[in-house]
């Protein structure tokens, strides 16, 4: 019977939401690691009883967890996270450098054929891989050792590596995204990267062909058209149809184009989200009132959807990986806000009801459709 | 044998009620302690000190004793009462945040 698994982390704990194909009645699980900080959770798309988890804490570091039987147990596995060689330095706040310093992982991305490998986006910002099912941890170094490093600096969350994209047509090819730092592209597998954000705008940043210095908030695919990339930038939603080699703006008629998540539907590549928020300096939503938009068009032209979501007094955010779509043939889109609350639609946007209403801030959301 | 309190979020981490017993062979000092409680419990390695640089993490202290010894050299010997058993030593998460 198919089932849908929501795989939430929070800043107090992981919850594993699951219902079955109708998506309206839902059991909740957790807190798993109560009191840890959970920045991700995410399945293998080959065996999706293998889960990994982002587990840590300012005291105590980090954690990462792993689970062979689709989160009802876990066990810790290697949470040494060296960089490779001499760190070396990058910008700082204050314009003097400063050294790498490990401080946690944001994201985390399973391969798409072996559930032994996952990635794993770091702050300050680097890519790691285990090819042992989470035991080890190896950085690709090529990343942090472009000729841009030095210039990387972060952004008011942290320099960290928070979006991770694997190429299914391509094994070869990675996208990843940094803040503030930009887009990268990989297309020997790790082994040397460069930046992709021609067409970013970025105020503040003098030159308007910078090669690094985006904050960019997340980037989204459809795995049928991996050479189409959606990007949610700091301010400016963002599009590119040559794999990164160049970016159009496509905020449209967008009320505000700050925001966080951007997601795609699963069976219409043009069918995009966004969650808009004020502004840089309001992280909430316009008016009060929590819209998800939703472009049929590929940007540009985007709609309001609001049945189910509330409509005043309403001052949460929606964080960059807090938003994530089912596979069902009627797409489910589901997002988490710092409110606590999750949301889920079962008809790809068109309502919304909530799953939970007082979970802990929330800082992921992932969907893992199951047979 | 050697008495160790956990903060809450390492007992849960490394499966633990309680305090937790270590042995050590040779000089009592916070090193060698660490040392073992992380040879018993490998999970707790990282979540205490850094696993490159072995410092302790900066919102981790250590009391004894009703003395703070978070800044004392990691091979400075540890009160006689720790090292016998007659007190335990206090691996604390610094009092910050919500």
């Amino acid at each position: 019977m198919t089932g849908i698994r929501v795989l939430v982390g929070t800043r107090k704990g992981a919850f594993v939401l699951t219902s079955d194909g109708a998506r309206v009645q839902w059991e909740v699980s957790g807190p798993h690691f109560a009191g840890w900080e959970i920045y991700h959770v995410k399945g293998s798309p080959v065996d999706p009883n293998r889960l990994y988890a982002s587990q840590s804490s300012a005291w105590f570091g980090q954690v990462m967890q792993r689970s062979n039987d689709g989160g009802k147990s876990w066990e810790p596995v290697g949470n040494a996270f060296a960089y490779d060689g001499v760190p070396g330095t990058h910008l700082w706040y204050d314009g003097t450098q400063h050294p790498w310093e490990f401080k946690r992982v944001w994201h985390l991305e399973p391969s798409l054929t072996d559930p032994d490998t996952v990635y794993a986006g770091v702050e300050d910002a680097a890519l790691f891989r285990s090819s042992d099912g989470g035991q080890t941890w190896h950085e690709l170094s090529g990343l942090r050792c472009h000729t841009s490093g030095p210039r990387w600096q972060p952004g008011a969350g942290g320099m960290c590596l928070h979006t991770i994209l694997l190429d299914p047509s391509d094994p070869k090819r990675i996208f990843i995204a940094i803040s503030a730092a930009g887009a990268f592209r990989t297309d020997d597998a790790g082994k040397t990267w460069r930046p992709v954000n021609r067409g970013l705008k970025s105020v503040g940043i003098p030159d308007p062909n910078a090669e690094v210095g985006h904050c960019v908030h997340r980037i989204a695919m459809h795995p049928a058209r991996p050479n189409v990339l959606f990007m949610q930038k700091h301010w400016d939603v963002m599009r590119s149809d040559d794999a990164g080699d160049s970016w159009q703006e496509v905020s449209g008629n967008l009320p505000t184009d700050f925001g966080f998540p951007i997601g795609v539907h699963a069976h219409e590549p043009d069918t995009i989200y966004v969650v808009p928020i004020t502004s840089d300096s309001q992280h909430y939503p316009l008016e009060g009132k929590l819209r998800v938009y939703r472009s049929r068009t590929g940007g540009n032209e985007w709609e309001a959807l609001t049945k189910g979501l509330p409509q005043k007094d309403c001052y949460v955010n929606v964080l960059r990986d807090a938003m994530a779509v089912d596979t069902l043939d009627s797409c489910g889109v589901y997002f988490g806000t710092t409110g606590g609350q999750v949301y889920a639609s079962a008809d790809a946007g068109d309502s919304w009801a909530p799953i939970v209403r007082d979970l802990p801030a929330v800082l992921s959301v992932e969907v893992q459709t199951l047979a | 044998m050697i008495r160790v309190i956990l903060p809450a979020h390492l007992r849960m981490l490394a499966r633990v009620e309680g305090e937790v017993h270590v042995t050590v062979d040779g000089p009592v000092t916070r090193g060698a302690v660490l040392d073992s409680l992380e040879s018993t419990f490998p999970v707790l390695r990282g979540t205490i000190r850094d696993h490159v640089t072995q410092r302790r993490r900066p919102m981790v202290r250590f009391f004894a004793c009703e003395e703070d010894l978070s800044n004392e050299a990691p091979d400075a010997p540890l009160p006689e009462s720790v090292a016998t058993g007659a007190e335990p030593l206090l691996v604390v998460g610094a009092m910050a945040g919500g």
